[in-house]
């Protein structure tokens, strides 16, 4: 065995992506339980929080460039390297989602609201499930819980039509709440979004082990 | 691509020594071919099976098959003079020869019966052009080669065995000894070339074969483990010996 050197720092990138990869999957369940609750103290945390997420992507795309730069990776070596830049960019938008919809939460005034429109947190826990699936094939190298992640995708897309049907009905019977019904609506969107970027986690493994996504051939 | 080598079950041995096994690999007209592997896989002993540059090397059994464009190479009835004319090759250290750098280029022609002056003339600029070195020695040619760079000699090699107008050049780790604004000069060169030539190239330098060759094959220990496109086998591999080679996992 030799290169010790190069191997250590591509274990560090892996871990450094695991760990980025468990910080967004908290900031999501954090995100879920201040949404039922609408706990503001827990939606401030997902705020600070955010910015933890946001300089472990600077940090694993510089340790990625370096590795490019310094060890000139081929094969396997480039495929792990390269699928950490690409996700690294989806782990931070999922992060920037739960921020976003956290801010919103921070907006809510009255109680219960998120019972208003049932589908919503059928969405948030998909969309969680979904995600902490994405991290687990990903450490796992498990093309098979990535395919059923992207699966799931498509109920996520059936919510979220749903949670937009609510809202129309909700604005035809009481045009007052037409402002958390757009609240909603966003919302619904973003956790939607989380889902597209857990599928993109997904193809990016699919990469990872094949070298092809989607059958296009990258490498 | 047509191919323009093909070897079939080829084995040789160094006396008791199988340093070749079984090894079956095309050679494709019109492009780049390295050879890549551990120091004593095979791979120069297998580039010098292709214009029968083994058959100086004492103790040596060769069994199998080299065709160039169809024909046995190894056939008794194959004048080896001439396959080396069609079949050049240039060494790891530049050797040009202790005369002037026209009479480097001239000599093969001249072997090969040319004599006229003017058609020398001609043969010695197009053979510098082709090598990209004419422009900077056009005002010196019947000075020393001896006074060139190492980069400059290697090339001013290249233009001697382009002189005999050869069909393939092979080429044995021709800028290990070179700097790399030298190694580039070549690289380019040899890309140009494959247009004209057929060339088969060993190297130990994984980059250079990644930059400049077509197909890529990989030696272990006397076998040809891998072969195929280049941007496969540095991509997606399929035998984990290659991976592991290439990775610099071996050692």
């Amino acid at each position: 065995m030799v290169r010790k050197q190069f191997d250590a720092e591509l274990e560090k990138l892996n871990s450094d992506l695991v760990k980025m990869g468990h910080l967004v999957e908290l900031a999501i369940e954090n995100m879920l339980d201040a949404f039922k609750h609408q706990d503001k103290a827990l939606a401030k945390e997902i705020m600070s929080h955010d910015r933890l997420i946001n300089d472990m992507e600077r940090t694993i795309e510089s340790r990625s460039f370096n590795l490019i730069l310094r060890q000139q990776p081929i094969a396997a070596d480039l495929r792990n390297v390269t699928t950490a830049l690409k996700i690294v960019t989806d782990l931070e938008r999922i992060g920037d989602q739960a921020a976003d919809i956290a801010e919103i939460i921070l907006t809510f005034e009255g109680e219960h609201v998120y019972r208003t429109v049932e589908h919503i947190p059928m969405m948030a826990k998909k969309t969680k499930m979904m995600v902490h699936e994405a991290i687990d094939a990903f450490i796992k190298k498990d093309l098979s819980v990535a395919t059923m992640v992207v699966k799931m995708d498509d109920e996520i897309d059936g919510l979220f039509q749903e949670v937009k049907q609510e809202v129309i009905e909700i604005i035809q019977e009481n045009s007052e709440r037409i402002d958390y019904c757009l609240d909603f609506l966003m919302i619904a969107k973003y956790l939607e979004r989380v889902g597209d970027h857990a599928v993109n986690i997904c193809e990016w493994l699919e990469f990872n082990q094949t070298g092809t996504v989607n059958d296009h051939r990258l490498i | 691509m047509n191919k323009k080598i093909e070897s079939k079950n080829l084995n040789l041995y160094y006396g008791e020594k199988h340093a070749l096994k079984d090894v079956r690999l095309d050679i494709k007209e019109h492009a780049i071919t390295a050879f890549i592997g551990p120091s004593g896989c095979g791979k120069s002993t297998f580039l010098k099976t292709l214009n029968r540059m083994n058959d100086y090397v004492k103790n040596v059994t060769i069994t199998g098959e080299v065709t160039l464009d169809g024909e046995d190479i190894y056939d008794t009835r194959v004048d080896t003079t001439l396959l080396r004319k069609k079949v050049g090759m240039v060494f790891q250290q530049p050797n040009p020869f202790p005369m002037s750098i026209y009479d480097n280029v001239a000599y093969g022609p001249r072997i090969h019966g040319i004599k006229n002056k003017k058609q020398l003339d001609k043969i010695v600029e197009k053979s510098l052009k082709a090598a990209a070195l004419y422009d900077e020695v056009a005002d010196r040619l019947h000075t020393s080669a001896l006074g060139l760079s190492g980069g400059q000699q290697q090339r001013l090699c290249i233009a001697r065995c382009l002189a005999v107008e050869p069909e393939v050049i092979l080429l044995d780790e021709p800028t290990s000894a070179l700097d790399p604004i030298s190694t580039l000069k070549i690289e380019e060169l040899l890309m140009e070339l494959k247009k004209q030539y057929t060339i088969a190239i060993v190297t130990h330098n994984m980059q250079q074969a990644s930059r400049i060759a077509d197909y890529t094959a990989f030696f272990l220990v006397g076998e040809m483990v891998e072969y195929g496109q280049t941007k496969d086998i540095f991509a997606m591999p399929q035998d984990q010996r290659t991976e592991d080679y290439i990775t610099g996992r071996f050692g």
